[in-house]
């Protein structure tokens, strides 16, 4: 299981913004209230923009992860 | 003042809240110029806003309401300076240049090689994108009108209306960012 409890793990690897927070837009409503999702991407813009969009949106990021090359980063739906 | 007022009052000044210009989470935006690089920033913030579950108005105005016409299509009627019009400007949002750096079509065509390249989405990528998050496109009926396009040489898009000024000035009052590209 992945850390954090996640449910699934999404793979947006590659993918530049504002594309990472547009597709978990999309793909958070698909999972339930209190489920936990692993998102996998490479552009470090979303270690700031992944929070801001929590933020706005009322949901959360438990935790980000920097790897070589690789951002982990773990978004619970709170609403 | 009794309880009542009190009530009353305080009712009121919720509304007042509710309603004060800037409540909405609303992002109305002037999609003026004419540019590559500016409808890529214009596209990127739109759909981005509309990720965070904002509310999305584009309002395509002069230079740009060149990039909403759609290349496959065309319209008859049109007299000589609106025909030239339609010859000098951009067909399409894939047809429009950069703002520096065109050099002759080179930069412009590096450019969208580089996006290619790494991965950033494309203007046909990002107004698909757009569509189906909701964003809406108002073009300015007078900006048609001036450079003779007419509404069935536009492209097919979901939130498309055709509107002027106070639609939006309407959208950007209640809006809580504005801007202007």
């Amino acid at each position: 299981m992945a850390d954090n409890n996640a449910i699934k793990t999404l793979d947006y690897k590659g993918l530049k913004c504002p594309m990472p927070i547009v597709k978990i837009s999309q793909e958070l409503p698909k999972i339930k209230v209190g489920e936990v999702v692993e998102v996998l991407t490479t552009d470090p813009g979303s270690l700031s923009d992944f929070p801001a969009w929590a933020k706005t949106t009322g949901q959360q990021v438990l935790e980000t992860k920097q790897e070589s090359g690789l951002i982990k980063i773990y978004v619970k739906r709170v609403k | 003042m009794t309880e009542m007022d009190v009530a009353k009052e305080l009712e009121s000044i919720k509304t007042q809240l509710a309603e004060r210009p800037g409540a909405k989470k609303k992002l109305s935006m002037v999609v003026f110029s004419g540019d590559l690089d500016k409808h890529i920033a214009s596209m990127i913030i739109a759909t981005g806003a509309a990720a965070m579950g904002m509310e999305v108005v584009l309002f395509y105005t002069f230079w740009g309401t060149a990039a909403l016409r759609d290349p496959a299509k065309s319209a008859s009627g049109k007299n000589l300076i609106e025909k030239m019009f339609g010859f000098m400007l951009p067909k399409g949002r894939n047809k429009t240049k950069l703002s520096k750096m065109h050099m002759a079509g080179m930069g412009t065509a590096m450019i969208r090689s580089i996006m290619k390249k790494k991965n950033v989405a494309s203007l046909d990528e990002m107004f698909e994108i757009a569509g189906a998050l909701g964003v809406k496109i108002i073009i300015c009926e007078m900006s048609m009108d001036l450079m003779g396009f007419k509404r069935e040489e536009m492209i097919d898009y979901p939130g498309l209306s055709v509107g002027g000024v106070a639609t939006f000035l309407a959208d950007a009052g209640e809006s809580s960012i504005q801007l202007f590209i």
